[in-house]
């Protein structure tokens, strides 16, 4: 099978983007389920749109997780190896939010990422970059009081992929989220501020309004980064969706220290 | 006072590598497998050519059979005992998962049983969210479901087996799932 170039998925990007500012983007920015410049979309998103439904009370309440579940050294991807790992070591942090500003405290946040050649530990992976054997990429955390989450990692590669000839995705982490109640379950990826690949990159464009993806640009904070250590990053998240009632007793009581 | 709502962040895909990132041991037994009380939840996730999806993620919320909802921690450190209504189960090869766990109860009154059910996979660039409802009088009646057609409602019923319920997921297709939105 021939891949199309870059130019062919470029110009599909663009087309579909000139639609969207035309139709004044949507109300609500999320990616394009159906978005054919990424290739392996088009037989795996829903043609129908997605009904409405009150949401019950399971579907009002989240999983809940606690310190039986996450050993706090799982923040750190440096760690647990014979040395150090290769690559630019940063810390990610931020605070996970509702809608309304309010903490997602006590809740679990889960990352996975290739290595700093832009490489993942896994047997699909066929990228002919280096393996890191002090490196596996793979974290979880829970959020604080204040729904503050802080990962300790190296900076990952950007990778080729088959999407088309030549594609590289923009370096990134992947990111998986729980918030106050089930409708809020989030699975994204956090980009890296300036990444000469978001223009070409079909994933990241899929979310059409410009604004709506820089949400998913960490910032360089340099009160997050470390003397002699580690350079910082800060990405805050939102999570929106029904919720129950917000009582301050009850979402304050999730076992803690 | 009324404040102006923040802008959720953006969804993206679980990608094709998510495998040694989110699967953790015991994810998809909520209880043990041929434990008392214990049902299989099972199906296979297929793509728009009707071809099964090896890379898909799905995931289980629901009440214990009481219909109270599981506040309990341990969902990645199971002890046999704690049940805690949540599992996640990646497809293998032939596109299927298979989750162990208990019958849900209803959690309003008068209404039908269901999973809650969220489905990931390469290539969907966001999550979705649907339920898997338990056979029951309670599904004629129910205001949700007696809005979609039969053809819509019969994708959200799970179909009875022997060890308990099959659950298929279309992404798209003559059967294409009902998928739910709760803004």
């Amino acid at each position: 099978m021939t891949l199309d170039s870059q130019a062919t998925v470029s110009a599909e990007i663009a087309a579909i983007a000139a639609d969207a500012e035309a139709a004044g983007f949507e109300t609500v920015p999320q990616p394009q389920l159906a978005y054919p410049p990424y290739r392996s979309s088009v037989l795996r998103s829903p043609t129908r749109d997605p009904k409405h439904a009150d949401p019950e009370t399971i579907e009002l309440w989240a999983p809940a997780f606690g310190h039986r579940d996450v050993d706090p050294l799982e923040a750190d991807l440096t760690i647990g190896h014979a040395g150090e790992p290769i690559g630019e070591r940063i810390t990610i942090t931020g605070r996970v939010t509702d809608g309304e500003g309010r903490p997602v405290r006590h809740q679990l946040v889960e990352i996975w990422q290739a290595n700093a050649g832009g490489r993942y530990v896994h047997k699909r992976d066929q990228h002919p970059a280096p393996l890191d054997p002090n490196f596996t990429g793979a974290g979880r955390c829970l959020t604080d009081g204040d729904g503050n989450y802080r990962f300790q990692t190296i900076k990952p590669g950007p990778y080729p992929w088959r999407n088309h000839h030549n594609a590289w995705r923009p370096a990134h982490v992947h990111f998986s989220l729980f918030g106050h109640a089930f409708t809020q379950r989030l699975v994204t990826q956090m980009y890296f501020p300036g990444d000469p690949l978001f223009a070409l990159d079909p994933i990241y464009q899929s979310i059409t309004d410009p604004k709506a993806r820089e949400a998913l640009v960490a910032t360089y904070d340099h009160d997050v980064t470390t003397h002699e250590w580690a350079t910082g990053y800060r990405w805050d998240i939102v999570l929106t969706g029904a919720s129950r009632t917000w009582i301050e007793s009850v979402d304050a009581a999730g076992e803690d220290h | 006072m009324t404040t102006t709502p923040l802008t959720p962040t953006p969804g993206q895909t679980v990608g094709p590598f998510f495998h040694y990132g989110l699967p953790y041991d015991g994810d998809r037994d909520l209880v043990l497998p041929g434990s008392a009380g214990s049902i299989r939840l099972s199906g296979t996730v297929y793509d728009g050519a009707g071809a099964p999806i090896p890379d898909a993620l799905v995931e289980i919320w629901q009440a214990a059979p009481d219909g109270t909802v599981p506040q309990e921690h341990g969902s990645l450190r199971r002890d046999g005992w704690t049940f805690t209504g949540f599992g996640r189960a990646s497809t293998g090869r032939d596109g299927s998962y298979s989750f162990s766990t208990l019958e849900p109860g209803a959690t309003e009154e008068g209404r039908p049983a269901f999973f809650a059910v969220t489905v990931f996979a390469r290539g969907l660039l966001n999550r979705l969210f649907t339920r898997a409802y338990l056979p029951g009088p309670a599904i004629e009646s129910d205001p949700f479901l007696s809005l979609l057609s039969d053809a819509e409602r019969a994708t959200l019923l799970a179909t009875p087996t022997e060890h308990g319920f099959e659950f298929d997921v279309h992404l798209q297709g003559d059967s294409e799932t009902v998928f739910l939105h709760h803004g």
